[in-house]
């Protein structure tokens, strides 16, 4: 089983290839909203970038509140998402405790699958994957 | 493009406060960016008119490429120069083109002037004209700070400004865009503070569907594999284009010290290699692409009163550090920071600055002008009056000052000193004194830039040794091809990846299939419309005037003979009125 990890942020350049790549791969869109993963400046003192994403959170608090079995918790850690069950009731923005999931312009979720694409088309070795035994 | 599949023309009138959008259909195959910039500019420039009248229009295009493949970052601008009176062309990344896609406009076009200081917000539902009274007079980094804090969408938009030089009409002033990216060179910050404009906030926040899911990330995928895989890629990455000091020193290129010599004693104080050694803090890229060229570095000075330390961020690149390094015969990556960090917060455009303060230096020297007008001493290695003269020039205190913010062109004939008034088609000189393919590729280049033809990678292949029909043959075609590229709108650094097959295969994957060959007719057909501009602007190439300065110093490529120079330019004159039906 795949879980996405974010390391080195120092290294990162914003250049945005992974925001990029999931709205292109997962969500099949031109877009810098429709995407799981977003760079952002943090902020603050300190001038580095951030990485908001999902970090596959075992028992998945965003799923608790989902009453149609559309966001189930994944064994292992982070989430499954049957869309078709899916009432846009936005439930699980606001359990998420990262605060990593978004509405489109439909209003579904946009939710992080742990699929890794975001790490393939990261040029700096920020992102990567790691494969969980054992699940 | 990506709606209903027409280039979308967003227009903005700021004396009536009112914008519209319409589809053309028509401009479609001059593909994006410069092309249809071009369109736009010959619809709607004055030709009788001053540059700075409020009539003239500042226009902004993307691509079809912009914001959906790799190293499409850049948005062209057209507009009248006030430096040259004729064709302005100049290119900024970062977020500007991503913001502009998802705003979901092709092109815009921003004419009339505001009755006060006005911002601009623009996003998915239009335009919003703001007063900007308060933030007129401030300098580049505070009315960014302050326009992030007003404006909403962090990390989706794109905050284009203008500094103090703006608003007092330098002629070269710049707008600079996001942090540390600029539209610099021929004056388009001056456009805008004619305009009464201060700033543009783009904020792009649609989605399109992708049409052809496995031929576009197939596509994608390619260029993005080859372009993380290139090496030629990596030194952008790597030390940057800093890497140019010590190439071009070496081999006798630099201009130095307003091209009194071609290399720098200190040149290696100063290379791409120490500024990297000893400040880089961070390197970011553009959005959209995984190259990352842009080197911040630390600059630490001494605190103005005790023992301690203040410490600022700023970009740097091979032309500011050719501009305000060797040029003024600063030493010290301390020197050029310290002069930089002005030139950068007053919104001025650093290589006209760095050309325009070597050529008062030596006038000076040479009495042509006094101390009384400089108002401080100019000296080659002492960046204090350049900070000083720097701040002259964006916020002029004499006559003087007036006339040098209007370019060495305009200045030099009335001081004297034109032989070494360092400007190529009256704009002033890129940091390449390499030979014939440069010196000729800048004066006949439509912005008189050496980056309208690479005329420098000629010479550096060449040298001396060349055919002068290959040259001229080498200038017109590359121009064409950097057309395309500019159209698309791709980065120049990507010209290696984006070859015309790679680019029919880009195009193709979103829907807009293009041969080879339909793509070298498009770069031609905008080579022939900014030609059309420039002679309606008023521009022949009998106007071309080359400063003594060039022949007497000797160049990359050994001593540079007036008599060949101007064999080539007559060649490239029977070229183009052969080839393009134009006479100049």
């Amino acid at each position: 089983m795949k879980l996405l990890r974010v390391g080195d942020l120092d290294r990162c350049i914003g250049c945005y290839s992974c925001m990029l790549a999931c709205a292109r791969i997962i969500f099949k869109s031109h877009s810098i909203i429709k995407t799981a993963i977003r760079v952002r400046t943090r902020g603050g003192l300190q001038s580095k970038w951030g990485v908001d994403v999902c970090r596959g959170c075992l028992d998945a608090p965003c799923t608790e509140p989902c009453t149609t079995g559309a966001l189930l918790p994944r064994p292992g850690g982070g989430i499954i998402f049957k869309k078709s069950k899916c009432t846009k009731c936005h439930a699980c923005l606001a359990a998420c405790v990262l605060h990593v999931i978004y509405a489109d312009d439909e209003g579904y979720p946009i939710l992080c699958i742990q699929c890794g694409n975001c790490a393939r088309f990261c040029p700096q070795e920020v992102l990567w994957v790691e494969e969980v035994k054992g699940v | 493009m990506f709606e209903r599949g027409y280039p979308r023309v967003l227009d903005i009138d700021l004396e009536h406060g009112t914008f519209t959008v319409s589809e053309r259909g028509d401009l479609k195959p001059l593909l994006g960016g410069v092309g249809t910039a071009a369109k736009l500019l010959l619809e709607n420039a004055a030709w009788d008119k001053d540059p700075l009248d409020p009539v003239q229009p500042a226009i902004f295009a993307i691509g079809p490429l912009s914001g959906v493949f790799p190293l499409a970052t850049k948005v062209a601008a057209v507009f009248r120069s006030p430096l040259t009176s004729e064709w302005g062309e100049s290119y900024a990344g970062m977020r500007s083109a991503m913001s502009i896609r998802f705003a979901g406009y092709d092109a815009v076009v921003i004419r009339g002037k505001a009755a006060r200081p006005t911002y601009l917000s623009i996003d998915r539902e239009g335009v919003a004209f703001r007063d900007a009274r308060g933030l007129w007079g401030l300098d580049t980094e505070e009315t960014g700070r302050l326009l992030r804090e007003f404006e909403p969408g962090r990390g989706y938009r794109s905050t284009w400004r203008i500094g103090p030089a703006g608003e007092n009409m330098v002629h070269f002033a710049g707008l600079n865009v996001d942090t540390f990216r600029h539209f610099g060179r021929l004056g388009l910050g001056t456009v805008f503070g004619s305009k009464n404009l201060k700033a543009v906030v783009v904020h792009g926040t649609k989605t399109y569907p992708i049409s052809d899911h496995k031929a576009y990330n197939t596509a994608y995928e390619a260029v993005y594999r080859q372009v993380v895989g290139t090496p030629v890629l990596a030194k952008y990455h790597q030390v940057g284009t800093g890497e140019n000091v010590l190439w071009l020193n070496n081999i006798g290129s630099l201009p130095t010290m307003n091209l009194q010599a071609g290399r720098f004693d200190a040149a290696a104080e100063i290379s791409g290699e120490t500024f990297g050694e000893t400040s880089l803090t961070r390197i970011l890229a553009c959005a959209g692409c995984p190259v990352g060229c842009i080197h911040v570095g630390l600059y630490r000075k001494r605190h103005p009163e005790g023992s301690g330390y203040i410490s600022t961020h700023i970009a740097y690149d091979y032309e500011l550090i050719y501009a305000l390094g060797p040029m003024l015969g600063l030493d010290s990556t301390g020197k050029v920071y310290a002069v930089l960090e002005v030139v950068e917060a007053l919104g001025l455009d650093v290589i006209s600055t760095g050309v325009t303060l070597a050529w008062a230096t030596e006038a000076l020297k040479r009495g042509l002008v006094t101390e009384a007008e400089t108002q401080t001493p100019l000296c080659f290695g002492e960046e204090k009056g350049y900070v000083a003269a720097a701040q002259n020039l964006a916020s002029p205190p004499n006559d003087f000052y007036r006339n040098i913010g209007k370019g060495l062109a305009f200045a030099a004939p009335l001081y004297g000193g034109e032989d070494f008034a360092l400007t190529l088609g009256g704009h002033e000189m890129a940091g390449y004194h390499t030979g014939y393919g440069c010196l000729v590729g800048h004066s006949v280049g439509a912005r008189h830039s050496h980056l309208c033809n690479g005329g420098c990678f000629y010479d550096q292949k060449y040298g001396k040794s060349f055919e002068d029909e290959d040259l001229i043959e080498y200038l017109i075609s590359e121009e064409e091809r950097r057309n395309v590229l500019n159209s698309l709108v791709v980065c120049l650094f990507g010209r290696g990846v984006y070859k015309p097959d790679v680019i029919a295969t880009a195009l193709s994957s979103i829907g807009m299939p293009l041969s080879p060959e339909e793509l070298e007719a498009a770069g031609r057909e905008i080579f022939r419309l900014k030609w059309q501009a420039k002679t309606r602007f008023g521009y022949s190439l009998d106007k071309v005037r080359i400063p003594r300065r060039y022949f007497e110093t000797p160049s990359g490529s050994g001593l540079l003979q007036p008599e060949r120079f101007h064999k080539l330019l007559h060649l490239y004159r029977k070229r183009l009125s052969e080839n393009l039906a134009i006479s100049l």
